[in-house]
């Protein structure tokens, strides 16, 4: 593989004296599945913040495909190819599925505001096209049968589903998914890892996973990366991790503070 | 089945002959002299409010953000309205009424826009409350600096000394002509609505964060629907000072603007046609009141309260009328639902949802049935 999709050197970002994440490095190739992992509070969801133009970097840098991404603001960073999921769900809750979708398409449609107004024939071969491409990209989810259902009556996991899709939409190269798994039953769960193992087979993309279920992440990621108070403690293959004493103490604490923790992850 | 559904084109087509059989009935009873003076202006007030509270809608109801200052664009536009058809007048140009009319109008709208982009900027930045608090506060400004401005009749802005009216506009307000800008005004709107820019304003609405991060520009997006409101804020600005013929600093204070709020709720948040309807109804209302002369006001204050508690969502919710619709339901009333069928223009994309809600759906009919029976009548 010549250029990664995404490198990301000496990162970090502080809060007033608080350093939430430093020194981070991370190299992703296009069609990797990367997990991040760590205690609550270790700065996972803040890398992610960093990576989509939500905070800026306080120091280091990161590139896309080369090019630097520093400074760039959320819709920007959108544009140029990083999206992502959230952990609580963010869906248009009064538009409806198919929606939800077209307005990530946004950017790939080119007619302006006269051709808005006018419905010039460009605007209806757009519409059309971004329509069926919509619901191709809904049919992956199997959520083609509820295109016109509005996004605030689907069940919790189609909305997740349709998060992912969403983010899909923007046609980006990284796909940064925050805790999908979570409050998801076991078949969910399942359901959902077949779906991301389709989606990234199907658009080659990267994906930058965090999650706390360990046997998704276990199962799936090709390489983990562990964070604990914004230092990046391990990296490696999921059985590196599995044994690394660095990573089982800070998960399951080394001293006899341990208890509160375990309970957690178990 | 698809064929049974009238297709987007006729859906075009059958609004385009309704709003011409409107104008049709607007220009018999105005010509045949069945309705007087005062009627017809009752009609051109509720043509500037539907213009002010479908434009105030965009802002509010589809992109979700509160302003109290529409009054003082539409100030803006009235004053700049005013003052270019006097400078006009003063410089000697010969010009057809009708187009120095809509000149002046048109200078109106861009004048407010100018501003809307210029308030929008800082304004923005802020949520809720806050931005109903600053533009609350900018449309003050706007009414103190016009009451000392001395080109609208005041001493000087250095004077202090409160103004007085701007006299002597010509009135150039034409029925018909106004019929059509705000005819021109509601389907611009419904254009930008139904298209990739409308449905970035809702997603904006629904999660400003997920909005951003599908890759919408959100300063941008607001303040392009805030420039728009504030034009069409300016329209309805140009029309009313060119149909009173004088203007007063007191048009652009809160009270007026809190009215057209009260307007877009009450007609549904986000309905375009529940605006119409609503704007026509609380015109017509207090007129109808009169027969209660010092309790006017009370009752409609009642009258308001009323509908708020028993439909707190407005007239018609987020939900549309459409003509189309009707006309699915008459005369092809099989229950057509199939999924993913390609999202047509009109109100068929919405059509399931009004299936679902039929009860709701058929309420509302009822309501827009009376309120174009309310227009006739009144006509």
């Amino acid at each position: 593989m010549s250029e990664p999709i995404l490198k990301a050197e000496h990162l970090g970002i502080t809060f007033g004296g608080l350093k939430a994440v430093s020194d981070f490095n991370m190299t992703i190739n296009s069609g990797e599945l990367i997990g991040l992992i760590g205690p609550n509070g270790a700065g996972k969801t803040t890398v992610f913040n960093l990576l989509t133009g939500v905070y800026q970097p306080t120091e280091g840098e990161f590139f896309l495909d080369g090019e630097r991404m520093n400074g760039k603001k959320t819709y920007q960073v959108v544009r140029a190819g990083i999206a992502r999921t959230f952990q609580n769900i963010r869906l248009f809750g009064q538009m409806a599925v198919e929606e939800n979708v077209l307005v990530a398409f946004n950017e790939s449609f080119s007619y302006h505001m006269g051709g808005a107004i006018f419905r010039t024939p460009k605007f209806w071969k757009q519409e059309r096209e971004m329509h069926a491409k919509a619901i191709d990209l809904l049919k992956i989810f199997g959520l083609e049968g509820l295109a016109e259902t509005e996004a605030a009556n689907l069940p919790y996991g189609a909305q997740r589903k349709l998060e992912i899709a969403r983010a899909l939409a923007t046609g980006m190269k990284l796909l940064l998914l925050d805790e999908p798994a979570a409050g998801m039953n076991p078949t969910e769960t399942e359901d959902l890892l077949n779906c991301i193992n389709t989606i990234r087979d199907r658009f080659g993309i990267a994906i930058l996973l965090i999650e706390h279920d360990m046997s998704l992440v276990m199962n799936v990621c090709q390489r983990i990366q562990v964070l604990d108070y914004g230092r990046t403690i391990a990296s490696g293959t999921p059985e590196e991790i599995a044994n690394n004493p660095q990573v089982i103490s800070a998960y399951l604490g080394s001293d006899d503070d341990d208890d509160d923790e375990s309970e957690e992850e178990a | 089945m698809k064929k049974s559904m009238l297709s987007t084109k006729q859906s075009y087509l059958v609004c385009a002959i309704g709003v011409v059989a409107l104008f049709g009935i607007l220009m018999g009873v105005c010509e045949s002299g069945l309705v007087n003076a005062y009627i017809k202006g009752i009609m051109m007030t509720c043509c500037i409010a539907i213009i002010m509270t479908t434009s105030l809608n965009l802002t509010i109801g589809v992109l979700g953000q509160l302003t109290l200052g529409c009054c003082g664009f539409e100030a803006i536009g009235a004053y700049s309205a005013a003052l270019m058809s006097k400078l006009l007048v003063a410089n000697g140009v010969a010009m057809d009424p009708t187009l120095r009319f809509l000149l002046t109008t048109l200078v109106g709208g861009v004048v407010a826009c100018v501003f809307g982009v210029l308030v929008g900027i800082p304004a923005l930045r802020l949520h809720g409350d806050y931005l109903a608090i600053i533009t609350l506060g900018f449309g003050e400004i706007i009414r103190v600096i016009i009451q000392n401005l001395k080109v609208a009749g005041g001493m000087g802005l250095d004077k202090g000394a409160a103004g007085q009216a701007l006299i002597g506009i010509d009135r150039l307000a034409n029925l018909y002509v106004v019929f059509w800008i705000t005819v021109v005004t509601v389907v611009l709107l419904f254009m930008f609505a139904r298209s990739r820019y409308g449905r970035a304003v809702k997603a904006i609405r629904d999660d400003e964060i997920a909005a951003n991060a599908s890759g919408i520009n959100i300063t941008y997006m607001k303040v392009l629907v805030f420039a728009i409101s504030a034009f069409f804020a300016g329209i309805a600005g140009g029309i009313f000072a060119q149909y009173i013929g004088s203007l007063n600093p007191a048009m652009a204070g809160w009270l007026q603007s809190i009215n057209y709020v009260i307007m877009v709720v009450f007609g549904g948040m986000g309905s375009l046609t529940g605006s119409i309807v609503s704007a026509i109804g609380l015109t017509i209302l207090p007129e109808l009141l009169r027969a209660f002369s010092s309790y006017r006001m009370l009752v409609y204050s009642v009258a308001l309260v009323l509908i708020m508690i028993f439909r707190p969502q407005g007239i018609f919710g987020n939900w549309e009328f459409s003509l189309t619709k009707v006309i699915n339901k008459i005369f092809y009333p099989v229950k057509v639902r199939e999924h993913g069928k390609p999202k047509q223009d009109g109100a068929d994309g919405k059509s399931e949802k009004a299936v679902k809600s039929g009860k709701s759906a058929k309420e509302a009919d009822k309501t827009a049935g009376k309120a174009t029976k309310t227009k006739e009548a009144q006509a």
